[in-house]
């Protein structure tokens, strides 16, 4: 993965709180054995009528959203299955951040590992953001040094994440072989372990 | 002050401790299935990395595997999916439960059957429901496919500790209510995000009275709540539970470990970051009506208005819901009519919850428009319940009775709800689509679901005679 500081995009608005995983992908694409090609299975029901028909209502199929890679959600957005297809689906879809007042926990990190900025802000700054993409898209720009979402009109806010998961994407660093640097901690806690427990 | 059961299982297991990190955690249980690992070992093979620890993982295969003429797989897509599981295994040398053992079943199901879940472990798998083996007192949560990979590489994690949470139940359940209904009313009451970022420890005399299997429907759940993990201090139910099974020392080397067991379990005085008190009393059979599970009402009870809710968030949540499931503002419960009932799914398809579908149904006749489908949690549980001829009394009353599964719980292999019909069943998520596009399902109790089947439309259990022939 090669590191991600700041980048600058279109964003889409899908106002809907408890978005869940078998939305962002339903069940039936779950049995590929590849971690790409997901992105034309993203939101499926939603963005497909019976037959593969295009619902046109739907956000992310009107015209001036195509290209979006910055997604504007509301609460609670992700819950539900462990399914790491739900981050690949919208990372093939383009899309490189996600921004909600609230992630589920398994998907948040899911998002993290897959290089996809899952940004955490305020009710108010969400419901803004969610308001304006209704009427327009529009290009925000994400810094992620600074932490911070801008748009061109004066919108800006800051957003938290840990230094940890920060220092990762930044650096596009593999969380395995950092793991592997502390083979002999490992090993020497495992026989320990055993030891204790006489296993 | 005292410790709870979750802040001594996490500080018997950080490996490595670091100011800006989270905690690097030891992994002593690795459960995987057929759907969320094929990415995982092929990132092992692409930087040539071996399975630290085969001997700390377990593999079954149970999302997509048929549930009927298990010989001749039609569907490609998911038979490539299990054979790429075998080839996995048997290449990084992972013990396998494939769909020709006798030990198959639900992950979720098997791992206490076989006796590998144990109170104090950690234990992993990909799967959000893995909270279901916290029954036994482990912290147990599901992971992503990067996390599926770390582990195998490493059988570590990287992870924040969670807070906590108490969840105490107290007071007696009334003649007819199910763990299945605590869990269902408890999401009713605080909602799909009340546990996140936390780990629930359930206790009280609810809990105290119920048996392994009920303990693990609730902690099944869990995650409908927002936690990733869910358990409860382990006790004599847990350590009878697990004598004499496969992988539990035996003779006085048993003895030990329930010691060890013993010592694991929360402090009288233990501290938490929150409480939650419910009483037990109050707690009814539970149906669903909406697209989550906190959409969910006593069966004596209606659909609410938008009236009942304050924001147009939670409004607008109703009205896209009940539009997804063709029902109405204000409908009872009880009119509800269905097409269709699964008993199964690693919530309710264990020998306990197949007993109690069968008394209800024992004698009596499937109704002429319901389709009704039983599929244990594993091939053990099936044998169990035909020595004892459960299965004859389902396929006499017009089930259909099927090999282990995940099934209907999530529709990946053949078994679908057609477009529109409702379904009573005893899974976990109702969510928009999961059984099946344009499915409408009702999360109920084995009781509920079985006299939904008898019925056409759900009816009060407690007002039904039961085992009466
Ligand atoms: S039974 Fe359902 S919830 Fe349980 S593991 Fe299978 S698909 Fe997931």
């Amino acid at each position: 993965m090669s590191g991600i500081k700041e980048f600058e995009g279109k964003a889409v608005a899908l106002d809907r709180a408890n978005v869940d995983t078998d939305q962002i992908i339903p069940k039936q694409f779950l049995k590929r054995i590849e971690k790409t090609g997901f992105g034309r299975f993203l939101f499926y029901d939603w963005r497909y009528q019976a037959e593969g028909v295009l619902n046109e209502e739907f956000e992310l199929n009107k015209p001036e959203n195509q290209g979006a890679t910055i997604l504007i959600a509301n609460e609670n957005f992700g819950c539900g299955s462990s399914r790491e297809h739900a981050p690949w689906a919208l990372l093939d879809y383009g899309f490189k951040a996600v921004i909600a007042p609230s992630f589920a926990d398994i998907f948040h990190q899911n998002c993290l590992k897959n290089g996809i900025v899952p940004i955490v802000l305020t009710e108010e700054e969400v419901g803004f953001l969610l308001a304006k993409g209704k009427e327009n898209s529009f290009t925000l720009s994400i810094d992620l040094e600074k932490q911070s979402v801008t748009d061109h009109e004066g919108f800006s806010a800051q957003f938290p994440i840990s230094q940890y998961w920060k220092a990762m994407l930044v650096n596009g660093w593999d969380e395995i072989e950092i793991t592997l640097q502390l083979d002999d901690k490992i090993s020497a806690f495992e026989q320990q372990r055993e030891t204790a427990l006489q296993i | 002050m005292g410790k709870s059961i979750v802040d001594k299982i996490w500080a018997e297991h950080v490996v490595h401790r670091e100011e800006g990190k989270p905690d690097l955690l030891y992994i002593d249980l690795h459960l995987v299935h057929e759907v969320t690992s094929p990415q995982a070992f092929s990132g092992l093979r692409m930087k040539n990395r071996k399975v630290r620890r085969p001997d700390k993982t377990f593999a079954t295969m149970d999302h997509n595997v048929p549930t009927i003429n298990r010989t001749q797989i039609d569907d490609q897509v998911a038979l490539n999916q299990m054979t790429t599981l075998e080839k996995n295994c048997l290449e990084f040398g992972v013990e396998l439960a494939g769909i020709d053992s006798p030990e198959q079943g639900i992950v979720h199901v098997i791992g206490p059957e076989l006796g590998l879940t144990q109170p104090g472990k950690t234990i992993v798998c990909g799967d959000s429901h893995t909270s279901t083996h916290g029954a036994f007192g482990a912290l147990a949560f599901g992971i992503g496919t990067s996390e599926v990979e770390h582990v195998l590489a490493t059988q570590t994690l990287w992870q924040t500790k969670p807070k906590t949470l108490k969840l105490e139940i107290n007071g007696e359940l009334a003649k007819g209510v199910t763990a299945k209904d605590v869990i269902l009313y408890v999401l009713a009451t605080y909602g799909i995000r009340f546990g996140t970022g936390y780990v629930i420890e359930y206790c009280g005399d609810v809990i105290k009275n119920l048996s392994m299997e009920e303990r693990m429907t609730i902690c099944n759940m869990s995650i409908e709540g927002g936690a990733r993990a869910g358990l409860v201090s382990p006790d004599e139910t847990t350590f009878e539970y697990l004598r004499g099974r496969k992988n539990v020392p035996t003779g006085e080397q048993f003895d030990q470990v329930v010691q060890q067991w013993k010592a694991i379990a929360s402090d009288s005085d233990a501290e938490y970051d929150k409480v939650i008190v419910v009483d037990g009393s109050d707690i009814a059979p539970m149906v669903s009506w909406g697209t989550n599970p906190s959409m969910t009402a006593k069966v004596d009870a209606s659909i609410p208005r938008q009236n009942d809710y304050q924001t147009e968030l939670e409004k607008d949540s109703l009205v896209r819901a009940l539009s997804y499931m063709g029902l109405s503002e204000g409908q009872r419960i009880e009119d509800i009519k269905i097409q269709h009932v699964f008993i199964g799914s690693c919530t309710n398809s264990r020998i306990e919850d197949i007993r109690a579908a069968a008394e209800v149904v024992k004698g009596k006749q499937v109704h002429p428009q319901v389709r009704a489908l039983v599929v244990p949690g594993s091939q053990q549980v099936k044998k169990i319940a035909e020595a004892e001829g459960l299965d004859k009394i389902f396929v006499d009353a017009g089930f259909e009775w099927r090999d282990a599964g995940c099934s209907m719980c999530l529709s990946m292999n053949a078994d679908v709800v057609p477009n529109g019909e409702h379904c009573a069943s005893t899974s976990n998520r109702n969510f928009e689509g999961r059984q099946g596009a344009g499915a409408r399902t009702h999360l109920v109790s084995p009781q509920m679901a079985a006299a939904a089947a008898l019925n056409g439309h759900f009816v009060d259990i407690r007002k039904v005679t039961v085992g009466a022939v």
